[in-house]
């Protein structure tokens, strides 16, 4: 997802647990949230700086791709849709961080973290945004994927985690739609349209079932997080359920999902599927992606050339502050 | 790196119905007049509120998980505060 391949410390067992991890897991088990100043394991704290810091990361990386097309957009309407959008993603971005630094790591270290490749960011956004459907396509699927994972996250056991989640959520929606509503528009318009929307869907199918990172059914850390409750669903539970709401959404669309193996089972009560290429995910989390290192130089460099405007504002600021305290 | 890291804010907003400010997250930003130019980009983008406070995280005191018990445990016992508590008679009307 947003947060793919974390992983988690210090999976125990009840028997190596202290006494106060114990009552610290039981907590967890009533339902109760965790707040920022109270006991928790080390593990857990590590483990949500890592999670929630990559997910922080995501959000912001994210707005590049579609960042390429602000200026491209076709209609005036169309362009401030698709800022409002990308500005929705700053802020996610920005709601992230502050509740990742309650557990106790700066702003800064988070960025320098990013920016040295130390903590990762979605495999999605490693990819490139050719034409205006890949807009649609990025809207409807990797929003649309991202909903999937956050939507029960809003339940997650750490308090400032849960309540940013809370916010996102109530904002993704117009994200999936103003994605499906272009891909309505290409998918109805000139066959050279259609076939840009159909190209978008088949660049962008695989790479989206990615997003929920490979099958954890038998991981220690899936397991361990789930306990934590930092993790609610596995990440074959995700996938499914998001083929099974995109389906017949493409049919609508009169688009055809690339993969000749997608079919409807009974038994199961969803679809059966191809598995993305798993080589091609850790060949892009390890950096080489199509885009890894335009994505990253992007991130670098405004951090880098924003630093002496950063200065600027902070020295007023001290200025400004030691004036009002000589005059008092 | 710069190590001149903005300090930190805790924003709150009134939101359109006359109720209390509500603390709805933090930010960084240089100085007071940007904590609030920047709570409206990042807390108000649907029209959430109509007024913004902003407070240094720092000036904030909060009161510790371990007194937990001390401070609210004691409300506890006084049901009589409740109006729940009294059995009034219906037929003196609506009390
Ligand atoms: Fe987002
Ligand atoms: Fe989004």
């Amino acid at each position: 997802m947003y947060a793919q391949l974390v992983k988690s410390e210090g999976s125990k067992t009840r028997d190596e647990m202290t006494p106060e991890e114990i009552a610290f897991q039981e907590r967890i088990d009533r339902g109760e949230r965790i707040e920022p100043k109270e006991w928790m394991p080390e593990g857990y704290r590590k483990t949500l700086i890592r999670q929630m810091g990559q997910h922080a990361h995501s959000e912001i990386v994210g707005q590049l791709p579609e960042g390429n097309w602000i200026t491209r957009a076709p209609t005036l309407e169309r362009k401030a849709i698709l800022l409002a959008k990308v500005q929705d993603e700053a802020g996610h971005g920005l709601y992230l961080y502050s509740a990742a630094e309650t557990l106790g790591i700066s702003r800064d270290e988070l960025l320098e973290q990013l920016h040295s490749g130390k903590m990762k960011y979605s495999s999605i956004f490693n990819y490139p945004t050719l034409t205006w459907a890949d807009i649609g396509a990025v809207g409807w699927l990797v929003d649309g994927a991202a909903i999937m994972n956050q939507v029960p996250l809003q339940r997650t056991s750490y308090g400032p985690y849960a309540r940013a989640m809370v916010r996102i959520c109530k904002e993704e929606s117009f994200h999936q739609r103003q994605g499906y509503d272009i891909m309505m528009k290409m998918a109805a318009g000139t066959p050279e349209q259609k076939a840009m929307a159909q190209d978008a869907l088949n660049r962008f199918w695989y790479p989206s079932l990615m997003m929920f990172g490979p099958s954890d059914k038998d991981s220690v850390h899936s397991a361990q997080s789930m306990a934590w409750k930092i993790k609610i669903n596995t990440n074959d539970e995700l996938r499914q359920k998001f083929v099974d709401q995109t389906v017949p959404q493409a049919e609508y669309l009169g688009l055809t999902i690339p993969d000749p193996n997608l079919k409807w089972n009974e038994e199961k009560g969803g679809h059966d599927f191809s598995e993305p290429d798993w080589s091609e995910f850790f060949a892009v989390i390890a950096g080489n992606g199509p885009c890894n290192e335009e994505r990253l130089g992007a991130r670098v460099k405004a951090w880098d050339d924003g630093a002496w405007f950063r200065d600027g504002l902070m020295a007023h600021a001290e200025k400004a502050a030691s004036r009002r305290h000589a005059a008092e | 790196m710069s190590k001149n890291e903005w300090p930190l804010w805790e924003i709150f907003i009134r939101g359109q119905h006359g109720l209390n400010h509500r603390h709805v997250g933090s930010l960084h930003a240089p100085d007071a007049e940007m904590a609030i130019r920047n709570a409206r980009d990042v807390y108000t983008r649907r029209n959430e509120g109509v007024s913004i406070w902003v407070v240094p995280s720092n000036a904030i005191t909060a009161s510790s998980p371990s007194e937990k018990g001390p401070l609210f445990e004691p409300a506890n016992s006084k049901v009589y505060r409740h109006p729940t508590f009294f059995d009034i008679p219906d037929v003196v009307g609506h009390m």
